[in-house]
């Protein structure tokens, strides 16, 4: 069984929500940034997503643009990022890592390269942001065959006639994204959530993923409450940036730890 | 590209691809309204009322047809081709952008949209975006790079004053290619009621057929007049390629006419062998950006490079799909001409016809003078002046400035 199915099936047995944790490869610099994924797991993370550094991420809102920019001026890059995977794999074999970015970077370096050093150095699974399923060829169809999840984004815009063909090739889980906008803007409502959560569940057994917009570990609690797993990004570059010299990783893993609490009690408080 | 295909103009097919380049590389928010665009555009285009209300708006909204005009002193002075210049600078607001910026508008409330966002470089697809929005009395936002603002202010006050609200992008380099990503940011936010009016001929299937086809209208009163004035056609079309929009437009109606040359010419900047150019087709490879695969210029991480030319329209690192599978199927060749050639054409027809041309037809009339005297003189070159240089003015008169200065 794949890393991501492990442990969303340990999350299952639990009882509880997982959480999700974005960061962008070689933000602030590359040590760093290698410090913080070892820093994410250590406080809760159950899934680790790595943004792979564009100059145009066109799906992104200022948090994670500015930390692509960051990432590419530290020497950040696509072979940067496999670096990164392979030391994290080093001390920790067991949470599934997802890499999430744009397409291009991927197609120059050619296809059947890409998920060869990619399933080699430890990732677990891709979200490609411009890839729809109208385009499953390119990326989708090799990753699944070379063993990779390719996890597919669902969206408020994604009716009853578009969602089977988002589903269609989806593996790993389903990442619903609660508000139709850009990353890190505006928050959904968890009733909203709850919703289409559970209008998704009657079309797939994959587990769901809720992000966009969640910030607080009270938010991310509420979230936990109605799917899966609960995605936050944005609040934790945000932190990263902010933080003074020599305490990103800190920074990462205190905001961590807060979202991880709130995940993991949301259900106790609700029953 | 093995084989030559039996017609060029057939593209794209059901995938919205030509060869290889096209496509619909958009976020998953995005798809199901790029398929709703797809249908509406496909039940527009044959609805002959549809048609009329744009050839109506053309007649008297736009000016249309532009005359296609003789320019007899440039062709004495060059000494060879007889060149015929296509006067899309004639139209209403300046350039050819409003021949797309009409069909669009129309498209948009076909559909129920109520509010219209574009992008721009040069500000001359943005200026005429927010005079489409005020004849048909819809809110307009416009995003421009920070640096476009700063070398463009004429067409930035034109906008406002024509209501549009014009928000300055300063992510990335501050041109086009930023202003182009903040709008798909806006887009994605906003799906239900917003309407994205493309200013050139890319992005995901269907805009890069549909702005063509809008823009077809060039060639296609090109081709009747020279039918009409030389009574044959033409031996060399030639027009410039930022995204493309105005090219692929000139160029279409005469893609299966083989003994029509036709070559586009790239922005070349301060030369091919920095990074200081736009030259996508010359000196980049295919890649995947803003909804399409084509030509881009990017570096050995796939991260794409900034381009610099003189000209804000040409300030794009990539280039619309068709011209990708133009270029590699062979049937159009692409040129790059460099900032320094397009001044001193700037100037020509300036001396010559007592016309000035915007920077981006100033690069396609650099490479028609340097081909211009290898021809004879029964023989026919047609170039898109497809934007009039009123715009340019500051610019040229900096750059010329400074050159006078270096020459001290």
């Amino acid at each position: 069984m794949s890393r991501i199915a492990t442990r969303f099936d340990a999350l299952h047995r639990e009882g509880r929500a997982g959480l999700v944790t974005f960061v962008t490869a070689a933000d602030p610099d590359i040590e760093t940034s290698a410090a913080i994924l070892v820093g994410l797991a250590e406080a809760g993370a159950d899934v680790i997503e790595i943004g792979m550094p564009f100059t145009d991420p066109m799906a992104d809102g200022p948090a994670i643009q500015a930390a692509s920019i960051r990432a590419l001026a530290a020497g950040g890059s696509l072979t940067v990022t496999l670096d990164l995977v392979r030391r994290f794999r080093r001390s920790d074999n067991e949470t599934p890592i997802v890499l999430m970015g744009y397409y291009n970077p991927i197609y120059h370096r050619g296809v059947a390269t890409f998920l060869e050093e990619a399933t080699e150095a430890g990732v677990d699974g891709l979200i490609v942001v411009d890839l729809p399923p109208e385009e499953d060829d390119e990326l989708c169809l090799p990753a699944r065959e070379a063993g990779l999840d390719f996890i597919r984004l669902a969206t408020p815009t994604t009716d009853e006639k578009r969602l089977p063909a988002v589903l269609a090739n989806t593996s790993g889980f389903l990442y619903y994204v609660s508000i139709a906008g850009i990353t890190g803007t505006a928050s959904a409502m968890a009733s909203d959530v709850g919703a289409a959560v559970q209008r998704l569940k009657t079309s797939t057994d994959l587990p769901v993923a809720v992000g966009f917009g969640v910030k607080t570990p009270s938010q991310a609690a509420s979230i936990a409450r109605v799917a899966d797993a609960v995605v936050v990004g944005s609040a934790i570059v945000d932190a990263i940036a902010k933080a003074p010299e020599g305490e990103a990783v800190n920074a990462a893993k205190t905001i961590v730890a807060a979202l991880a609490k709130g995940v993991r009690d949301a259900r106790k408080v609700a029953a | 590209m093995s084989e030559r295909p039996n017609s060029f103009r057939n593209g794209p097919d059901e995938r919205g691809r030509f060869g290889i380049f096209g496509g619909r590389f958009v976020a998953e928010t995005l798809m199901p309204l790029i398929l709703d665009l797809e249908k509406a555009w496909d039940d527009a285009r044959k609805d002959p009322a549809f048609a009329a209300q744009i050839a109506d708006l053309g007649t008297h909204y736009i000016g249309r047809p532009s005359p296609l005009y003789y320019a007899e002193r440039l062709s004495d002075e060059l000494g060879g081709a007889r060149i015929y210049l296509k006067r899309d600078e004639l139209n209403h607001t300046g350039s050819h952008k409003i021949n797309n910026c009409i069909g669009q508008i129309l498209l948009a409330m076909r559909m129920g949209k109520t509010r219209i966002i574009a992008e721009t470089g040069a500000g001359q697809h943005g200026v005429a975006t927010a005079t489409v929005c005020a004849r048909f009395g819809l809110p307009c936002v416009v995003y421009m790079g920070a640096k476009d603002i700063e070398r463009q202010a004429p067409n930035v006050f034109r906008m406002r004053l024509l209501g549009a609200e014009v928000v300055p992008v300063t992510a990335g380099a501050g041109t086009l290619k930023d202003a182009m990503n903040e709008a798909l940011r806006d887009w994605v936010a906003n799906v239900e009621n917003t309407y994205y009016l493309i200013g050139t001929a890319a992005g995901p299937h269907p805009y890069p057929a549909m702005v063509r086809d809008f823009q077809s209208v060039i060639g296609t009163e090109t081709r009747t007049q020279i039918l009409e004035m030389a009574g044959r056609l033409p031996d060399l079309v030639v027009a410039a390629v930022g995204g493309g929009s105005n090219a692929i437009g000139l160029f279409h109606p005469f893609l299966d006419d083989p003994s029509v040359a036709i070559t586009g010419v790239e922005a070349g900047g301060e030369g091919l062998e920095g990074n200081l150019h736009c030259a996508s087709l010359t000196a980049g490879s295919p890649g995947v950006l803003h909804g399409n695969r084509t030509y881009l210029l990017q570096d050995g991480d796939g991260q794409i490079l900034e381009g610099h030319s003189i000209s804000a329209g040409l300030d794009y690192p990539g280039i619309g799909p068709e011209h990708s599978w133009l270029k590699e199927t062979g049937r159009v060749s692409y040129v790059p001409i460099g900032d320094e050639d397009a001044l001193a054409a700037f100037q020509l027809l300036a001396r010559t016809e007592g016309i000035l041309p915007a920077l981006e037809p100033a690069h396609a009339l650099a490479h028609v003078a340097d081909v211009a005297p290898t021809m004879g003189r029964d023989q026919i070159i047609v170039m898109n002046l497809c934007g009039r240089g009123d715009k340019d003015v500051h610019t040229v008169a900096a750059a010329l400035d400074a050159r006078v200065q270096k020459a001290n």
